[in-house]
């Protein structure tokens, strides 16, 4: 299984995504300039972390229409993975590719810290090594990570399991204080209507290894694995 | 074709929290302005754009702001001039 990882201007997680796939689990990966048009065959396309554009306008605004947006697009449209972390989540967004929007955290301060969320499906191909009701600790560091959507659209995703992780406490519990940005229902993280687009704010990628202080992201990467290469 | 300055309002919709702007009517609150409700904090975005009349830059600008300029989920936004340049 080969991953792709994007490298828009102003990313700056590439890096950490393409230690966490090819260091830490030994998989192909190969990084995708975005003004390239070729995925290179790639099975899974991260979209990274970062600042890309310099988050002008709204992040993730401009880099929707980077030229290799349009493949990313395709790919996901064929029912390929694509993992969207932080910046990558709120480019997802701005890209139509997730419903929502992730607006200036509720206290305007940026947070970098390790959560806590909780897997709330473990019935998709990010979470398949995971159970319901497991709370990984994952760092985040953002600043636009409030997640935003209209009612209808938040009775939706729940109705239909697709907010995949939410933010909790250290018994496992939602609450306003674990909740890092103001995130709507402490939403961390969604899944796409055909579930092979996962957005999330926290870093999975940064967190593969016991040495930086939790390998917890390991079991999204692995659950990816197993699915996808099976 | 003749050119225009069009000038667009962008805020976050109604309903929507803003802390920012809670945070500037909390101030105008303690500077005695005690009937400031709902203070809303946006973008102003001023362009230069060719068209054959007033009314096609104002559609135009509309199509910008439904496409990139404003995010249809959480923001509104309203044309606030449009001028010749």
């Amino acid at each position: 299984m080969k991953f792709g990882i994007v490298t828009f201007p102003g990313s700056n997680c590439d890096y950490d995504s393409y230690h966490a796939v090819a260091d830490t689990l030994g998989l192909p990966a190969v990084y995708l300039w975005h003004k390239s048009t070729d995925l290179q065959g790639v099975d899974v396309v991260v979209l990274p972390g970062g600042f890309s554009y310099g988050d002008y306008l709204r992040a993730g605004a401009i880099a929707r229409f980077s030229p290799i947006m349009r493949e990313v697009a395709a790919h996901a449209r064929a029912g390929g993975p694509v993992l969207g972390i932080c910046n990558g989540f709120q480019i997802a967004c701005e890209a139509g590719l997730l419903p929502g929007a992730l607006l200036r955290n509720a206290k305007l301060q940026f947070v970098s810290d390790t959560v806590r969320i909780r897997v709330e499906n473990a019935d998709t191909m990010f979470t398949s090594r995971c159970e319901v009701g497991d709370v990984l600790r994952i760092p985040v560091a953002h600043g636009d990570g409030r997640y935003t959507a209209d009612e209808e659209t938040l009775d939706r995703l729940e109705g239909e399991g697709r907010v995949v992780f939410r933010y909790v406490n250290a018994s496992g519990v939602p609450d306003a204080e674990s909740n890092p940005n103001g995130a709507m229902r402490d939403i961390a993280g969604i899944i796409s209507a055909e579930g092979n687009v996962l957005g999330l704010m926290p870093h999975p990628e940064r967190a593969m290894e016991d040495l930086v202080g939790s390998a917890d992201g390991r079991r999204i990467f692995e659950s990816l694995l197993a699915r996808v290469s099976a | 074709m003749s050119r225009y300055r069009v000038a667009v309002h962008i805020v976050p919709r109604k309903g929507i929290l803003d802390p920012q702007g809670k945070a500037v009517s909390d101030a105008l609150h303690s500077l005695g302005f005690a009937g400031v409700s709902d203070t809303r904090i946006g973008r102003h975005i001023v362009l230069h754009i060719a068209a054959a009349d007033a009314k096609e830059a104002d559609a135009q600008v509309r199509d910008m702001c439904a496409r990139l300029l404003a995010n249809p989920v959480t923001e509104d936004y309203e044309i606030a001039a449009v001028e010749s340049a």
